[in-house]
């Protein structure tokens, strides 16, 4: 994985291409009589890379957690790889097995080595023969720089370390959509750029991402579109340079002047 | 105006100084002593009275084993022979052994219990121990049918037609599981009970095929009906535990009702009542003439009741896993049984071992409950024929130290066990 001291140039960029990944339209959920999602239209097209952002509780994990049906939404569609979200078991795991997705807590299986977290998929889901899955495990293990803690446990490594093997572990499935939620704020600040380095290699092997984060630095190097949240609704989106340098709304004005104020 | 502080001279130590031995207060027994003894006024109270305490017991105990009768033909003899002097009458324990042990077994066919037990070893080796060789879990597999054989007697044709009934219905369930996991469970089920049914035509006419002499229910007892109700209550009671407790989180409203309903009222209940019911009442439910055998329906309520504990015990042990756990089997695409099987369980059980062991020891000396219901194991031996036999009424102590010792050889076997498979799965830790 290349993965430049510099950032890329937007011309140097993977292409994104017109086909589309993700089709989110018309999505609601309520938690009880509190409606946290309201119309939410979203297209993400093969090969973007989207950060959303927002304040706490403005619901941005929630969609993203729908998309992969961990949350159940009530009303609207949503369509990953041209398959329709329903309630049906078989149909959920299908688009489960296709999108990866990262925690902010890395949720690894502490009972399982580093190499058998990221070979237990592949081998369970996919079919693949033990020595094949172990292969593709060190190969994303070499990417995310840690093939040498291949027979360690989650809890003997560091929190950065954890959440690469949590990348590595999504990517052994092969998927080609990636959900990242939050994926650095549970890491001390020192950890926070490997991470992000990772992240980044993969966005320049042209991985279709969807990022809740508030790492507005990383927002600006790689995505190639910003959406800001508020309230259960999107309430601006738009590429970096124009979201940074010239917000609409005033919501998110007030938001970056927060964030990006000291 | 400023003092100078006073200049600290310069120092260097050109020889190390040699260690020297520590001041005599400060080491070995005194040190110990003065500090875990007598480190204050209450506290060197408390020592002195529990060495009172250990030394007024002892002074009786020890005696009466010194001056135990380790032959006699009675407990008349025994007394003659201590003529008044404290002692305990051990004889009694040679003299009834055997039946304390095996009860009223044919005496000569002990070795067909014995071997039971030597290779319930073998059969639980690859369960307990990770290094024995996997292969021998087949023999796990086929132990409970050679169990039975050897125990029960009878033709050989008897467990192997129960065997084959259980491998069809498992092959039934992995042709069927591929379309619904209810068809392939209830598909085995079925078609392992018509199976069953069958070869029951055939069984009952052929009783002498590789036939062992044939061993009566009621004949089984002593400790080896303790060991056989507590092995096959805890081996069954501990799946039971596990469907119960996931069938109390699923999220299908009946599933979940019938698991709660089941493990609050079997909770409710006290075992001996659960007891006289399989002694009992169940006969009267049971269509005339049906010779559904006893210690069948006790392992059925012990497992029952067992069953409901360790559910509830690994309830907790769920719920103590993070929800991030589920969501990451989830996110992978791991179906349910996967997730189950692979992700939560493992880390459940983990948790719940100190509970389970909890459950496991005291289930298995609630076994002893089943003198109640005038079943002869241990304790209802030792009661029944030992005590009120001319040679041995009167001999508490002795027999019932001696059953004591019998129950904490295996429990304390079976924690100590526990503490090491904890030790052992401990992977989590830094």
């Amino acid at each position: 994985m290349a993965m430049t001291d510099q950032a890329p140039d937007q011309t140097e960029a993977p292409k994104v291409s017109d086909e589309v990944a993700i089709d989110i339209r018309n999505m609601n959920k309520w938690y009880g009589a509190f409606h946290v999602l309201r119309d939410i239209d979203l297209t993400v097209y093969r090969g973007e890379r989207i950060v959303i952002c927002g304040p706490s509780g403005s619901g941005k994990s929630t969609l993203i957690r729908c998309i992969n049906a961990l949350e159940e939404h009530q009303k609207g569609t949503i369509e990953v790889d041209g398959t329709t979200l329903s309630s049906d078991i078989k149909n959920i795991d299908k688009i489960r097995s296709e999108v990866g997705m990262v925690f902010q807590h890395f949720n690894l299986f502490p009972h399982l080595s580093i190499l058998e977290n990221c070979t237990l998929a592949p081998i369970w889901v996919r079919k693949t023969p033990k020595r094949e899955a172990e292969e593709t495990a060190m190969h994303f293990l070499e990417k995310v720089k840690i093939p040498e803690q291949a027979d360690k446990y989650p809890g003997q490594l560091s929190g950065g370390q954890q959440q690469r093997v949590a990348i590595a572990r999504s990517l052994c499935m092969r998927p080609r959509i990636m959900l990242f939620d939050e994926p650095t704020s549970a890491l001390d600040p020192e950890m926070i750029s490997e991470v992000l380095d990772t992240m980044i290699g993969l966005a320049e092997e042209g991985m279709t991402m969807l990022c809740v984060t508030h790492e507005m630095g990383f927002a600006r190097k790689v995505a190639n579109r910003v959406i800001f949240m508020d309230a259960g609704q999107i309430v601006e989106q738009n590429e970096p340079e124009e979201f940074f340098g010239n917000p609409q709304s005033d919501r998110t004005k007030l938001f970056l002047s927060q964030i990006l104020g000291h | 105006m400023t003092t100078s502080a006073p200049r600290s001279p310069a120092f260097v130590r050109h020889e190390p100084l040699p260690p020297q031995a520590p001041p005599v207060a400060e080491t070995g027994m005194i040190k110990w002593v003065r500090e875990n003894l007598f480190s204050s006024i209450p506290n060197g109270i408390l020592t002195v009275a529990a060495i009172w305490a250990i030394y007024s017991l002892l002074s009786v105990l020890l005696p009466w084993i010194f001056n135990g009768v380790w032959s006699a033909e009675s407990v008349r003899d025994c007394n003659e022979q201590l003529a008044g002097a404290s002692g305990g009458c051990f004889a009694a324990i040679g003299a009834t052994w055997r039946q304390m042990v095996f009860g009223i077994y044919p005496n000569d066919i002990y070795w067909r219990p014995v071997t039971a037990f030597v290779l319930l070893g073998v059969a639980f080796a690859p369960v307990l121990f990770q290094n024995v060789p996997r292969k021998l879990l087949y023999f796990t597999l086929l132990y409970p049918f050679v169990a039975y054989w050897l125990v029960w007697g009878g033709s050989l044709l008897v467990p192997v037609t129960a065997l084959l009934g259980v491998v069809l219905g498992y092959v039934v369930y992995s042709r069927l599981v591929e379309q619904s996991f209810a068809m392939g469970f209830f598909g085995g089920i079925v078609s392992a009970l018509v199976f069953w049914w069958l070869s029951g035509f055939v069984v009952g006419e052929e009783t002498n095929v590789l036939a062992l002499s044939q061993v009566e229910t009621r004949n089984i007892g002593g400790f080896m009906l303790n060991m056989i109700l507590g092995v096959v209550c805890v081996s069954l009671s501990l799946p039971l535990g596990i469907v119960l407790a996931l069938g109390r989180q699923s999220s299908m409203p009946i599933i979940k009702w019938i698991c709660v309903v089941f493990i609050e009222f079997v909770r409710g209940v006290p075992l001996i009542t659960l007891l006289f019911v399989a002694n009992v009442v169940l006969a009267y439910f049971l269509p005339p003439g049906t010779n559904f055998d006893l210690i069948l329906r006790v392992i059925i309520m012990i497992t029952m009741f067992a069953g409901a504990y360790i559910a509830e015990v690994i309830r907790g042990g769920l719920a103590a896993l993070p929800r991030g756990q589920y969501e990451a089997a989830d996110s992978l695409g791991l179906d349910y049984a996967q997730a189950m099987r692979l992700i939560i369980l493992p880390q459940a059980l983990k948790i719940s071992i100190p509970g389970i062991v909890n459950v496991a020891v005291g289930l298995f000396k609630d076994t002893t409950l089943v003198s109640v219901i005038s079943m002869f194991d241990l304790v209802g031996i030792i009661r029944g024929p030992i005590l009120s036999s001319t040679e041995w009424s009167g001999v508490y102590w002795e027999v019932f130290g001696f059953a004591a010792l019998l129950f904490f050889i295996v429990c304390y076997g079976i924690s100590q066990y526990s503490q090491w498979l904890e030790r052992q799965l401990a992977t989590d830790r830094q």
